[in-house]
């Protein structure tokens, strides 16, 4: 290990800070009492908060991305669960192959998955809305998802499930009392984590949402309003730290109990 | 017979391990193989009006494809664009991967979650705040025009391709920071030390031990920032004007508006290969140069 390097410190140092003003920007002048972004700030000002909760649409908007979301993230988590316990248990032909299919639709422009939902969605004539919109999340949150989980479930001492059903205790019951408590903490970060790429994404609903429009679809429509801008602002100041605190408990989750398996659960499963 | 099954089933790993893997294969069966099929369908029939398609098979998609020289100057310029924003954001962020895994001692994972914290919040508002920054009345020109240092605000920095490069490089930084960390933390520093202690410079134990032993991760991560920002709509339709419009622009045009189903399949087949084909050059220009390396 190196000793001490002030430079790359403070390289460092730099790009955490072009990272992060950015974003910090949105807040800043979310509370600018002024109608255009520059400086200097004019004077501090809570109306555009006021003006946010005001509007109807952004209410219907945010109610349509939760419910995408929460299905999003229940259904790509537990599609997740199966395939992530599936590499991380077994040794099998096409291991690879699988595991690549199941990443593509993380890898590939979203835009082309868009499209392609959106071509076979028109020609089965099936409306727009937010089931096409809930179907490509689900594709799009699954790898996210099986990465969080697989990440978890690696290193799990198998044994733990034979030997309970060796005690007699059935698939379901193994699951339920030995299996899901070790993985609880993963599962739960991987709901989080597909609720919030959910709830952030924009391609897939610009393209499949139709007329019912999510939030990101709501803010989207406003940015082009000059005099509709500061609204946004305050609404994406709040997405922001939501965002940032089911994150950081997400993080947070994911690291609970890794490597301490041993303190909390009284068994050994490390060695 | 259910017996004979299910002693099988016990005894059978690969059984067991597709039986769990089926809903995922199902999905992306589903819901991304078989649209992408039709899509490729799509590309060789025909919009004769708004509404109607003829499916008869041709190729003339193709041919108006290449024949426009729009759609062919905008699949250049996302190629150009994107291997820019890839070449930038990893040498970039290369130093600071390198500064986490050999300076820093404590808490690596919190320098690490905080890295890659702002790439959680939404992706619309991070390019939305670049706007903000470069923006004709915005941050940096009110700044500047305030400091005294300008009269005129600076028009370049709004709707032209370098603000798309700019905030793609901003947007896409965790996508280089994840893999090069990883590469760099698992070298072992003893064979750094080593190459020191016989008397290479810093520069040649850069050179010839960590740079190469870091290029899984260089390669990663040139592939998962390359792969989506071929393809991104966001940006050049916010910040890139007609200066920084891409091919993606183009197709939603063609699912929009212009509304030429076919011709737009087409373009999204051909944004498609020209992706394939760059993970196929760099994975096997690794293939090689890692073979020459060991």
């Amino acid at each position: 290990m190196e000793q001490k390097n002030n430079t790359l410190l403070i390289y460092t140092l730099l790009y955490f800070a072009f990272l992060y003003i950015p974003v910090l920007f949105l807040p800043i002048f979310s509370f600018n009492d002024a109608n255009y972004m520059s400086f200097p700030l004019s004077g501090f000002t809570t109306e555009h908060y006021e003006e946010m909760w005001a509007k109807t649409n952004l209410h219907k908007a945010l109610w349509a991305s939760i419910k995408v979301g929460v299905v999003a993230s229940i259904v790509s988590t537990t599609i997740a669960l199966f395939a992530a316990k599936a590499f991380a248990r077994y040794k099998f032909r096409g291991q690879n192959i699988s595991y690549g299919a199941i990443m593509i639709p993380f890898l590939i422009p979203e835009i082309i998955l868009a499209v392609a939902i959106l071509v076979i969605w028109l020609s089965l004539g099936f409306k727009l809305g937010l089931v096409p919109v809930t179907l490509g999340h689900i594709l799009f949150c699954t790898p996210f998802a099986m990465l969080i989980l697989i990440a978890r479930i690696e290193g799990f001492d198998f044994s733990l499930e034979e030997a309970s059903r060796d005690l007699g205790e059935n698939a379901w019951g193994t699951f339920y009392r030995v299996s899901l408590p070790l993985y609880l903490p993963g599962i739960i970060a991987s709901l989080l984590l597909s609720f919030i790429i959910s709830f952030d994404e924009f391609v897939l609903a610009f393209f499949l949402t139709g007329s019912d429009a999510t939030l990101p679809m709501y803010m989207w429509a406003q940015m082009r309003f000059i005099q509709k801008l500061p609204h946004v602002l305050a609404l994406g100041a709040v997405i922001i730290v939501f965002t940032t605190f089911i994150v950081l408990l997400a993080f947070w989750l994911r690291n609970l109990g890794q490597g301490k398996e041993k303190a909390e659960f009284g068994i050994k499963i490390h060695e | 017979m259910l017996q004979t099954w299910k002693a099988f089933y016990a005894r059978s790993d690969p059984a067991k391990a597709y039986s769990l893997l089926s809903p995922a294969l199902i999905l992306v069966t589903l819901a991304m193989l078989v649209p992408l099929g039709l899509m490729l369908s799509f590309s060789f029939f025909t919009q004769i009006s708004f509404t109607e398609i003829d499916y008869s098979f041709t190729i003339q998609r193709y041919i108006d494809f290449f024949q426009k020289n729009l759609l062919v100057s905008l699949l250049i310029k996302s190629v150009k664009i994107s291997f820019i924003v890839t070449f930038v954001t990893l040498l970039t962020a290369y130093p600071v991967c390198y500064y986490i895994a050999f300076y820093v001692k404590k808490n690596k994972m919190l320098w690490l979650v905080l890295l890659t914290l702002p790439f959680w919040t939404s992706y619309l508002l991070r390019v939305f705040s670049w706007k903000i920054i470069l923006g004709t009345k915005g941050v940096i020109n009110s700044s500047l025009i305030n400091a005294g240092l300008l009269n005129e605000p600076l028009t370049f920095l709004m709707y032209s391709e370098t603000a798309v490069i700019i905030t793609l490089t901003h947007a896409w930084a965790a996508f280089a920071l994840l893999p090069l960390y990883v590469s760099l933390d698992k070298i072992d520093f003893s064979l750094i030390e080593a190459a020191r202690d016989l008397g290479l410079s810093r520069f040649e134990t850069f050179w010839k031990i960590t740079l190469p032993l870091s290029l899984p991760g260089i390669i990663g991560a040139i592939l998962i920032i390359f792969i989506p920002t071929v393809g991104d709509y966001v940006t050049p339709a916010l910040l890139g004007g007609t200066d920084g419009r891409m091919l993606s622009n183009m197709i939603q045009a063609y699912f929009g508006k212009v509304n030429n189903l076919p011709l737009g399949a087409a373009s999204a087949t051909i944004m498609l290969i020209t992706v394939a084909i760059v993970t196929i050059v760099v994975s096997y220009t690794t293939k090689k140069l890692t073979q020459r390396i060991s």
